[in-house]
């Protein structure tokens, strides 16, 4: 059900395939460092031993989206996903890694080369609020990038930013107006028209329908699997509603503090989760069975980006902790077709570990 | 942890125990320059002991007005202009503020969405905690620390100890909302409204905090107003759920019926919109259009402008239908419903 889909994504990525990704990620990885201040150089100087912190927001991530695919990103708060979504779309440079578009990487580039393939890659925000200048008119709002990229002449504005406008959904009169006069699920659909204003091929959409009802949520739903369609547009989208990724993307993937746990293709990842994160996960999902459940929780917070734990980042929750993943990182290996997991109990069976090696040969 | 009373009440048993806590008719109305905003229009429901009400609607749709109602912490322009709060047979609307200030916190509790809102920035936990105890009676102060100490092991907190001396900021946002449902819980109230109190977590978390909830209310016989939005999490914890729109409650019932059989045509949207409830892939089922403006509402029903099985009686406002069964019944606002009334079972 999933041709698209299967094509390995690639950690090692021994040959490349013959199509080459639409977007293409490879070892990404993004550090935020807290410099220090003069007080705290000033402090080192007298034996302080003040140190910089430095977040891994994202730590060597690989991606691979086809053309026409959707991937669902997961996870929680503080995982990396926003961070990676960012480095996908262009808007942070990567500290590690390289970004590629149709095979090409970005960084080689001319100046002029990449703003071309920039301009097909747009995003979509999760705050239709904060996301949108609260000072210009949807005309401006909506009208403004293509104008200044030469995709239209200025004269033509209204008349594009009209036919923009009658593709998500709202009245084309309505352009003039300024964002607070519109709802909540109206805001989303200015954002989608904006991003679609510069005709892009990828579309990043980050928690962009979290703020809304869920009958608008449904709506705006329905109008992303529309234009998906019409367009042949390709999406990267990050959610933390397992529900919402569930029913839209091809391909799934998990992260937890800046790694990735697992990937693979929807239906067979909902269907056996193999890492214990996202069992845990999937277990949390709200079903709308009308029956009393008992709520079995993961214990545990989720550990600070700071000071992540050792090993295994999921070791200190995990039902299935073993010394060694305290130890060392498990890495992301291939545990069937497309699909991947980062865990120890995927490596050839220990003593204690049988029960594992034998749920992941599904 | 002790609690009040061993003897579990039979939730889900057919004959209703005298309710705690009694809403009829409520109507609370913002008086704006704009107009009179009518965000509660005639609200009831019952809540008998230990029992778990969902009260689910979308933004706008005056569930948390409710909420604020009930604990009388409506502001103005706002005022509760009508209906019955009745908590153990006292009626609470209109009660003096000094009155009611002795009933909040005390007999009835909140919580909010954003734990923030009840936790003071500046005051360490222990003094937050203890200060909700000595406001309502007259114990020493090293009893009140002892009580904040049960609570918060009873919201399952670690190291209750170190945690009292410490501030909120040094909490992560799961162990804020424990602290303040622990403070709700401090007087054993009677009620306790929860206003979406998870909705600002994690998945992880947010299943820790209904454990919790569950655990609690179980053990305790605390009744619940659970408020949300999200009818998944409704699914698994409540006993009864009311639906509202647009300031009214639109269908109630126990949630098994609700969810299995809906009776509003709003309801079963709102049940089909959800995505998991859908095909993968395919098209959403989705409610057409938007919530109305509750300014100047249009006589009728609300919900009729998006309503696929509107009539012409829909232009007038269609009453509270009750189907025959165990009290309390199963009540529909609808000229149309989806399940026929003398058949419903």
């Amino acid at each position: 059900m999933n041709a698209t889909g299967i094509a390995p994504d690639g950690t090692q990525a021994p040959q490349p395939p013959a199509v080459p990704a639409l977007v293409e990620l490879k070892g990404v990885s993004k550090r935020f460092v807290k410099t220090l201040d003069l007080a705290a150089k000033v402090g080192n100087l007298l034996g302080a031993g003040v140190r910089e912190e430095i977040v891994h927001a994202v730590d060597r991530v690989s991606l691979r989206i086809e053309p026409g695919q959707v991937v669902g990103l997961v996870g929680e708060s503080g995982c990396g996903k926003s961070t990676l979504g960012r480095l996908a779309v262009g808007l942070l440079a990567p500290s590690a890694g390289e970004r590629l578009w149709r095979g090409q990487r970005l960084a080689d580039l001319s100046p002029a080369k990449a703003r071309e393939c920039q301009l097909r890659m747009q995003m979509i925000f999760q705050d239709p609020y904060a996301s949108l200048n609260p000072r210009m008119r949807v005309l401006d709002l909506v009208g403004e990038a293509p104008v200044v990229h030469g995709i239209i002449a200025p004269r033509q504005k209204v008349e594009y930013v009209g036919l923009q406008l009658n593709r998500v959904g709202l009245d084309p009169t309505l352009m003039r107006r300024f964002p607070h006069q519109f709802s909540g699920g109206q805001r989303a659909r200015i954002g989608i028209a904006r991003a679609l204003a510069v005709r892009p091929e990828f579309l990043v959409c980050d928690e962009s329908v979290a703020a809304l009802d869920v009958s608008i949520q449904a709506q705006v739903l329905n109008l992303f699997m529309d234009l998906r369609e019409a367009l042949d547009l390709t999406y990267l989208f990050i959610s933390h509603d397992l529900g919402v990724v569930q029913h839209m993307s091809d391909r799934v993937m998990v992260m937890y503090l800046g790694r990735v746990v697992e990937s693979g293709p929807t239906p067979e990842l909902f269907a056996r989760p193999g890492h214990p994160y996202t069992q845990a996960l999937l277990a949390e999902v709200g079903r709308l069975e009308p029956r009393k459940r008992v709520f079995v929780p993961v214990r545990g917070e989720i550990p600070s980006p700071l000071d992540p734990p050792t090993g295994c980042h999921f070791h200190p929750r995990c039902p299935e902790a073993m010394p060694r993943c305290r130890d060392a990182a498990p890495p992301l290996v291939e545990i069937g077709p497309g699909r991947q997991s980062a865990c120890w109990l995927n490596a050839a069976p220990e003593p204690g570990a049988a029960g594992g090696a034998q749920r992941v040969a599904t | 942890m002790s609690v009040v009373g061993a003897a579990g009440p039979a939730v889900c048993a057919g004959v209703a125990p005298a309710p705690v806590l009694e809403v009829s008719g409520l109507r609370t109305h913002f008086f704006t320059k704009a107009g009179v905003v009518k965000a509660v229009d005639d609200v009831s429901f019952t809540l008998a002991r230990g029992e778990v009400l969902g009260l689910v609607g979308e933004s706008g749709s005056g569930k948390s007005i409710t909420g604020y109602s009930i604990i009388g912490l409506v502001d103005p322009p706002g005022r509760v202009v009508g209906g019955s709060i009745r908590l153990h047979g006292r009626e609470l609307t209109g009660l003096p503020a000094e009155e009611m200030r002795q009933i909040r916190g005390n007999r009835v509790a909140m919580i909010f969405q954003d734990p923030m809102m009840t936790l003071n920035p500046v005051l360490r936990i222990d003094r937050q905690m203890t200060e909700a105890v000595l406001a309502h009676e007259a114990v020493g102060k090293r009893a009140a620390l002892a009580r904040a100490r049960e609570a918060l092991v009873a919201v399952g907190i670690a190291s209750p100890d170190e945690r009292l001396r410490a501030y909120p900021h040094q909490f992560s946002g799961g162990m804020r909302q424990r602290v303040a449902i622990a403070i709700a819980l401090m007087n054993r109230p009677d009620v306790i409204i929860a206003d979406e109190p998870t909705t600002a977590l994690d998945v992880t978390i947010q299943g820790q905090i209904l454990f919790e909830m569950q655990k609690l209310a179980r053990e305790t016989g605390t009744a619940l107003v659970w408020i949300t939005h999200d009818l998944s999490v409704i699914a698994g914890l409540a006993d009864r759920v009311c639906v509202m729109y647009a300031g009214r409650v639109v269908e109630s019932g126990s949630c098994g019926e609700l969810l299995s059989r809906p009776a509003h045509p709003y309801t079963r949207g709102l049940l089909d919109s959800v995505p998991s409830r859908n095909p993968r892939r395919a098209r959403l089922k989705q409610i057409p259009g938007m919530t109305p403006p509750l300014i100047d509402l249009p006589a009728g029903c609300a919900f009729r402008e998006r309503c696929s099985r509107a009539i012409g009686r829909c232009a007038e406002a269609p009453g509270i239908t009750r189907y025959p069964g165990p009290v309390p019944a199963r009540v529909v606002r609808c000229h149309a419903p989806l399940v026929p009334i003398d058949g419903a079972a």
